[in-house]
């Protein structure tokens, strides 16, 4: 009797939880379904987009050479891949696209805490900067031909420029957005020079400089995109000219498979690089 | 007087550094200490600069460029609204064609040429079909996150007041998104400028263009040439900027001013 007293008592805390439970796992169950009908729902136009493909190829609609078999281009990309074509290729370009963000993202930083900082810097610096950034970066490549040749160092330039812009303004933006008040704990604080950018001013536009890398690097796959096919002799844009050359729109297609993914897997790092630092931001409070 | 005190407000510093830059590249040019051959005298750009004008090869060459510039950005534009309304009013849309844009979009814009222009020649055609790409892409983004933007009240209210359909899309849905698709339409306008110089830079120079200028001087190697045309170009992206900006101010006026 007390032992069954003392269960039932035992029991009772638990008993309002019971009913809790299954909708929950209910809910997990109908997000999941949720999400199957999205994954599918967002398969069908690809898959009938391909079938379309195959169908039109099948039926000679167009020329071979015009619109390549889906499975050719697969074999092109197993091709291209296994003999380490493709590999050459991309490495070469995701070079110049680190060296590019390495140069045009330090110059970029430098000029945009520069003006942020400091109100001479900014007086004289910013007008041109101003000027300077309206001008289409693809306008600036056939000067840069002329000067830097079709070589390494072109491609690097003409795609740093295309980084310093959105990173400088952003840079720019961030600090100009730091309330006053922490300036001057900053100052009470007795803060060296060096002090206050590294341990305030960064930090607190760090959201502003991370929106402006993430624009960097997709203006920088831009326009690198563009410069290998304009002037190159190397990398995944160069691949797809070759192709065009050839005739063979097998690799032009794959170029733009290989481009695509790159695509897609720069924006993911980009958002989780984001995420993480708005995860440290909150982490703050 | 408003032309003065204008003047007396101006921060003067801000002309220092292209002043030097202006007086560093005439005296490097003056006193021969660089190959004039490559970095050519300003006056020598200013004489290429009064030829081509002169001649009338830069205004046909202007007016081929932003022919084909509004025709790619008005096709293109028109297009990424009407699906960007419907990526955003229906969700079985979404779900439908959502992943396939969303994957699509990531196709580095210039990849699309050399695929474009086997199937199109390098005529205005697939000129014309690469820039309306290039003003795709930003309009129907933001026009699909402008529609999103309506709020669930902003709907109750429409319903309320008994909207139709047509009602509920022109006096809703539609002004709501306004601000939103100006960004679009402003984003656009510069890509479209951008996709227009690529894409004379890449199908060829035989076409009039700005590009095609810029081109031919590279070929033939007149650096002043080049110089001009980079000039044109960039004068012509600042003044489509300011305009738009100024459409946007106009248009959105009655939104009242920015928070």
């Amino acid at each position: 009797m007390t032992t069954a007293t003392s269960l039932s008592r035992l029991a009772a805390p638990a008993a309002p939880l019971a009913p809790a439970a299954p909708p929950r796992r209910h809910a997990a169950v109908s997000l999941l379904a949720t999400r199957a009908v999205d994954v599918a729902a967002g398969l069908i136009l690809p898959l009938l987009l391909l079938g379309l493909w195959q169908y039109a190829v099948d039926r000679h609609w167009l020329a071979e050479q015009i619109l390549p078999a889906p499975a050719l281009v697969w074999d092109s990309l197993v091709d291209l891949w296994q003999s380490g074509e493709l590999g050459t290729h991309l490495a070469i370009s995701l070079t110049r696209l680190a060296w590019s963000l390495a140069i045009g993202g330090g110059a970029g930083l430098l000029l945009g805490v520069a003006m942020g900082v400091s109100a001479p810097a900014k007086a004289y610096l910013y007008p041109s900067f101003q000027l300077v950034s309206q001008f289409p970066v693809i306008g600036w490549v056939p000067l840069l031909i002329v000067f830097a040749g079709i070589g390494e160092a072109l491609k690097i330039s003409a795609i740093a420029i295309a980084v310093v812009v959105p990173v400088a303004v952003n840079t720019y933006r961030g600090i100009r957005n730091i309330p006053r008040a922490l300036l001057e704990v900053a100052a009470v604080y007795r803060f060296t020079f060096g002090q206050t950018v590294r341990r305030l001013v960064l930090p607190a536009a760090a959201a502003g400089i991370f929106n402006g890398l993430r624009q960097g690097v997709m203006h920088a796959w831009l326009s690198l995109v563009f410069v290998e096919l304009l002037a190159s002799s190397e990398g995944i844009g160069y691949l797809m000219v070759w192709g065009r050359q050839l005739l063979q729109l097998d690799i032009v297609v794959v170029g733009m498979l290989v481009i695509g993914a790159v695509g897609i897997v720069l924006d993911r790092l980009l958002a989780w690089g984001e995420a993480r630092l708005q995860g440290w931001q909150r982490q703050a409070y | 007087m408003r032309i003065l005190t204008n003047i007396r407000d101006t921060d003067l510093r801000g002309f220092v550094l292209p002043l030097a830059f202006l007086v560093l590249w005439y005296l490097v040019t003056a006193l021969q200490l660089v190959n004039t051959k490559l970095i050519v005298p300003p006056a020598a750009v200013v004489a290429a600069a009064w030829d081509v004008v002169g001649s009338g090869q830069l205004l046909t060459g202007l007016r081929a460029s932003l022919v084909r510039d509004l025709s790619g950005f008005a096709a293109g534009s028109g297009a990424g609204i009407l699906f960007g309304l419907l990526l955003g009013v229906s969700r079985w849309a979404e779900r439908l064609v959502g992943p396939t844009f969303h994957t699509l979009k990531q196709i580095s814009l210039f990849a699309w040429l050399p695929l474009l222009s086997t199937w199109l020649g390098t005529g205005e055609s697939a000129k014309i079909l690469f820039i309306a790409l290039s003003a795709f892409y930003p309009v129907a983004l933001n026009t699909f996150e402008g529609v999103r933007s309506v709020t669930r009240a902003q709907f109750e209210v429409a319903r309320v007041l008994g909207f139709g359909r047509l009602q509920r899309l022109f006096r809703l849905v539609l002004p709501a998104a306004s601000a939103q698709i100006a960004t679009g339409l402003h984003l656009a306008l510069l890509y479209a400028w951008l996709a227009t110089i690529g894409a004379e830079y890449l199908l060829g120079s035989s076409a009039q263009g700005v590009g095609s200028v810029v081109i031919r001087g590279k070929a033939t190697f007149h650096v002043e040439l080049i110089v001009v045309g980079m000039l044109l170009i960039g004068l012509v992206g600042m003044g489509l900027n300011r305009l738009a900006a100024l459409v946007e101010g106009r248009v959105l006026h009655w939104r009242g001013p920015a928070r």
